[in-house]
């Protein structure tokens, strides 16, 4: 037999506009009409043209456009791959590759008292679950120092508390301190950030009974699912891979806490 | 323009095939990849129960390649059975099992089990990944268990049986041989190269395993080697792969020696490769008035 085939692709991209907006984290416009079928908390597999750096960074959605041909990257730069990035400018082409991954679940807020917490690079993408949310919104971001990226995007669109490290602005320590100092309360959770962050955040929502949806993240190779690289262990057997492992890439990167082991 | 192959008995209808482990069952990858257009889909290796692998982090990107240590993650043969090959059967492309065990035993389950169906066209024993503590490797890199369990699968295979062999040997046509000798009908190779990365900030290694196989462009030469080495020291056909990413590399192979060839680490910087090889290829074989692509095997000169 002959199955006939709808073909995704590798694209060439362009750069619509790069600025740093913090030192090492750098936010880019990219003209692509990947846009259009993009959710909050899927992600893109840019690729750098050094072919010495051959794997895709995968680098999650911070924002769409209104136009459905843009979206925005925020990320920070971590190596090669990324260093790469922050050096393309206005008109340059970039190499991506997506929507991929299954994204926040949206409906599962409406008409609910929500958390978005997020803590460092894990910030960008609340911007566009707050845009999209339904929600009585309490976004909870944890920065390092008063470096405070996304500030102004985050509180147009919910109630914004901030966490900071070293205590230069906001609350001093990180986003469950900011929580238990404001007192604040959520039926549901989402969030991104590290992982001693996403622990404490699965914990606090199992001791007060509410769902989390905590994106995660994990050295890739392919993006869509195939090398079985970036797994994560879950709690019970796997529907796809019918062990205890799921696809951080495919099956994720968002997961209720409880179904994985973090 | 003829651009097929054959190896034991089964006609490819191009050279092209995906180097198991990078590709999964083929599933993902279609919707970038026409899979009709492929000589074949070799199956990420399969065994008789599922297997969890190994702890994460399992790949690194090291310069021009990358490491993997997934250790052989797989859902087992039952759900292969019943899932990856009727989905499989929807194309128009050969269907290559690759198999892996901890045991002798473990690997003629899962042989047998294939035996059952006749839409899979061949196996390919994965004796050479460097990323499990039992059985596999061990089963690769010493000649003389490579000839005990080849002929154990034979015994028990009713599709013909490619020998997937390791670079991680002093002598690969040595090993070659002893595929050849207990009656497998190919062998393919290379799989990875044993390989280490440490991460010098955090002082730790890249991998949970510590060690994982290197794959990618920056493999490329010491594939090319080897597949030269086996193809000069069997009569039975080599299936060559190691750092292929577009049609003029995968030239290189056949005219290594390699009667078909395998693209792998490369699936992940475009999931397109495979399909831009096999059109490289025809390319090439314009340019040069190839007729035949068996022609270009082994073809190398001086």
């Amino acid at each position: 037999m002959r199955k006939e085939c709808k073909m995704k692709r590798k694209e060439t991209a362009k750069v619509l506009s790069q600025r740093e907006i913090a030192p090492g984290i750098y936010d880019m416009w990219i003209g692509t009409r990947l846009a259009a079928e993009a959710r909050p908390g899927q992600f893109l597999c840019i690729y750098p043209r050094d072919k010495s750096t051959l794997l895709p960074r995968p680098i999650s959605i911070c924002e769409l456009g209104e136009d459905a041909e843009s979206l925005r990257v925020v990320y920070r730069v971590a190596g090669r791959g990324t260093g790469e990035f922050a050096g393309y400018r206005q008109g340059e082409p970039v190499s991506v590759m997506g929507p991929l991954g299954n994204g926040f679940p949206l409906e599962k807020a409406r008409g609910k008292k929500v958390f978005l917490m997020g803590g460092g690079i894990g910030i960008p993408p609340l911007l566009e679950l707050a845009k999209e949310l339904e929600a009585e919104k309490q976004i909870v971001a944890g920065y390092r120092d008063d470096k405070l990226f996304l500030k102004e995007d985050l509180q147009k669109h919910g109630r914004l508390y901030i966490a900071t490290e070293d205590g230069s602005a906001g609350i001093r320590g990180n986003v469950m301190d900011a929580i238990r100092e404001c007192g604040l309360q959520a039926d549901l959770i989402y969030a991104c950030g590290p992982m001693p962050m996403l622990r404490a955040i699965k914990s606090y929502a199992q001791e007060a009974g509410i769902p989390a949806y905590i994106s995660l993240e994990e050295h890739m190779a392919c993006g869509v699912g195939a090398c079985l690289g970036c797994v994560v262990k879950t709690g019970g057997v796997h529907h796809h891979t019918n062990v205890h492992n799921a696809r951080i890439c495919t099956d994720g990167p968002v997961f209720e806490a409880g179904e994985v082991e973090i | 323009m003829n651009t097929q192959i054959t190896i034991g008995g089964v006609t490819f209808k191009n050279p092209v095939m995906t180097a198991s482990g990078t590709f999964g069952s083929g599933m993902e990858y279609s919707e970038f990849v026409d899979l009709n257009k492929l000589g074949a889909v070799v199956t990420k290796g399969v065994a008789n129960v599922p297997w969890p692998g190994n702890p994460t982090p399992r790949v690194a990107e090291v310069y021009g390649g990358m490491l993997n240590a997934i250790g052989l993650q797989n859902p087992g043969i039952d759900v292969f059975m019943e899932r990856d090959i009727p989905f499989l059967k929807q194309f128009d492309t050969r269907i290559i099992v690759n198999v892996c065990g901890k045991t002798v035993e473990d690997y003629v389950a899962v042989v047998e089990r294939l035996g059952e169906e006749p839409a899979v066209s061949m196996l390919e024993i994965n004796v050479s990944c460097p990323n499990v503590k039992e059985g596999a490797i061990a089963f690769g890199q010493k000649a003389d268990a490579l000839y005990g369990i080849t002929q154990e699968i034979k015994r028990h295979a009713r599709q013909p049986v490619i020998m997937k062999l390791s670079p991680n040997v002093t002598d690969i046509a040595e090993m070659a041989r002893a595929a050849e000798a207990a009656g497998a009908d190919a062998v393919s190779l290379i799989n990875t190269i044993t390989g280490m990365k440490i991460d010098i900030h955090r002082r730790r290694f890249a991998l949970a395993n510590k060690t994982g196989g290197l794959s990618g462009p920056a493999i490329k030469p010491v594939a090319v080697r080897m597949v030269y080495q086996a193809a000069q020291a069997v009569r039975i056909p080599v299936i060559g792969m190691g750092g292929i990413a577009d049609g003029e590399d995968a030239i290189e192979f056949l005219l290594a020696g390699a009667s078909a060839v395998s693209v792998g680490a490369m699936n992940f910087v475009d999931p397109c490769t495979t399909a831009e090889v096999v059109k490289g290829i025809e390319r090439y074989m314009e340019q040069y008035h190839v007729e035949n692509l068996s022609d270009l095997i082994g073809a190398v000169e001086g």
